[in-house]
């Protein structure tokens, strides 16, 4: 199979520079933390490891991970002004840099709260503007943009994955790759759906009411672009 | 898929008489199952973009983030309103516009990655220039992106356009090769000129290594970004004058494939090598990072 199918993965993508794994992949990271986040984070830590550690201020890494988190799309102009934009909204950022080894040379750790509210997530831009999320709240797991995909949080209790496909599998909606983890047996767990299809928002609202399932995000691959 | 070759997506267009960029666009429709009408329209869009950066990086005073780069376009330009230049006024117009967009990229503005954010200046320099002298509508240069985009993807997947994978070769010279047969196309030659274009240009930068000092894209990137500009005029002008390449574009290709793998890591975005461990690189590497 080719590695690009499209001209325009070739000319494009539109994007603010100067690069595409340090500046584009991080908007990218930032935006879909806070969308997993599923609102506006009011104080937000980012720690930054390896080459993002390294290189973040002339890639301007910092100021693509805070436009992400203001919902800023990796091609928006105001990612440049995205730390003057926190600081007006009243958004406290506190951003760090570990020389702690990872997987990925560029990582980014963030971790967001509202209202006692905190979520944790470590994001990876392999490059070309990519980026993917692997971890969300200690669970280990592997959600890249570009992509339909579904969480599902949910206590671990048998059932719960058929209940969560069923549903999918009635409105016409087709899993095309998932992956299931827990904390530990019966406790909290985590199901991540990658899906052909979107995933409207009536559905996540039944998705919702299911036993045993505590929160649902959803990602369409079209919104924030 | 149409084409997986140069080859191949020459033999199309001719067969069916039409320009290489037609092809793409069939190709794409294709692949993706959007109409015709769609794929312009973001193309356009792409090419707004483009003009956009080239205003601004010619207009601003530019100045990057790390403070080391901005403002070379603008002498450039200057430069040639005086008409003192060597080279003329198109090939200096063309590096001017391809720096301009390079700036701007560097200091966080609005560009497209073509194929790279590194080299997003070459192909809009080219086609803009080209474009003003030849006095081509703007279907014509939306039609040169698909041209350059044609030549982009058999380069990205029979070789690479990533500095990490393939050095400079295969961003700034990948840029190159798609400008060249972007500008071929708009000076009304045929598809077997615009591969020969394309082959001519890769023959010239097989080797050029990715050693970017402090590991950002400004220095040498920018100044290759123009270089690259003029490397794709005059392989144009070669190719329209009716040489041609001993070697086929796509052995070019494979060996550019085989040239970047050859290429040692060090040379390859980790600014280990090359200008990057330079003397003065270190001093700037410890004053911006």
């Amino acid at each position: 199979m080719s590695k690009y199918s499209s001209v325009f993965d070739i000319v494009g993508p539109s994007m603010i520079g100067p690069s595409s794994s340090h500046t584009a992949g991080a908007a990218k990271i930032g935006l879909m933390a806070r969308n997993i986040f599923n609102a506006q984070p009011q104080n937000v830590q980012i720690i930054l490891y390896g080459s993002f550690a390294k290189t973040y201020k002339g890639h301007g890494t910092d100021l693509a991970l805070i436009g992400g988190l203001l919902g800023y799309s990796a091609d928006d102009r105001r990612i440049v002004n995205s730390a003057q934009d926190a600081l007006r909204l009243g958004i406290n950022i506190n951003l760090t840099t570990s020389d702690e080894e990872t997987d990925h040379p560029n990582t980014a750790k963030i971790i967001m709260n509202r209202d006692n509210r905190t979520f944790e997530i470590v994001g990876i831009s392999p490059g070309g503007g990519r980026a993917e999320i692997v971890e969300i709240n200690g669970f280990k797991v592997k959600a890249a943009a570009d992509n339909n995909f579904l969480l599902v949080f949910h206590h671990d209790r048998y059932g719960v994955i058929a209940a969560v496909a069923n549903l999918l599998a009635s409105h016409g909606i087709n899993i095309g790759h998932m992956e299931v983890a827990r904390k530990s047996k019966g406790a909290e767990a985590l199901m991540v759906i990658q899906t052909d299809q979107q995933v409207p928002d009536d559905i996540t609202i039944e998705l919702k009411e299911l036993a045993h399932v505590t929160g649902i995000v959803a990602f369409n691959k079209n919104s924030g672009r | 898929m149409q084409f997986t070759t140069i080859e191949q997506l020459v033999a199309s267009a001719e067969t069916k008489k039409v320009k290489i960029s037609d092809i793409m666009i069939e190709q794409e429709m294709e692949t993706s199952g959007q109409d015709k009408d769609t794929l312009y329209e973001n193309m356009f869009k792409h090419l707004k973009v483009m003009e956009q950066a080239v205003e601004r990086g010619l207009k601003e005073d530019l100045k990057s983030r790390s403070g080391l780069v901005g403002g070379d376009a603008r002498l450039l330009s200057q430069y040639n309103q005086s008409n003192r230049s060597l080279a003329g006024n198109l090939i200096i117009q063309a590096m001017s516009m391809a720096m301009a967009t390079a700036e701007v990229n560097a200091c966080m503005g609005a560009v497209v990655a073509t194929p790279t954010a590194g080299s997003c200046g070459v192909v809009p320099g080219c086609i803009f220039a080209a474009g003003s002298h030849l006095k081509a509508s703007r279907k014509d240069l939306v039609d040169a992106l698909f041209a350059a985009g044609a030549v982009g993807l058999v380069i990205a997947n029979n070789a690479s356009i990533a500095g990490a994978a393939g050095g400079c070769q295969a961003e700034i010279g990948s840029a190159s090769a798609m400008a060249a047969a972007a500008v071929v196309q708009l000076a009304g030659g045929t598809p077997r000129q615009c591969a020969n274009a394309v082959a001519i240009v890769l023959k010239s930068v097989l080797g050029l290594v990715c050693d970017p000092v402090a590991g950002l894209v400004e220095i040498p990137c920018i100044k290759r970004n123009a270089t690259g500009a003029s490397l794709a005029i005059v392989s144009a002008d070669m190719a329209l004058a009716g040489i041609e390449s001993a070697i086929p574009c796509d052995e070019v290709i494979d060996a550019m494939y085989r040239v970047g793998r050859s290429i040692p890591v060090t040379l390859r975005e980790t600014s280990m090598g090359g200008l990057a461990t330079t003397e003065t690189a270190k001093k700037i590497e410890k004053k911006v990072l």
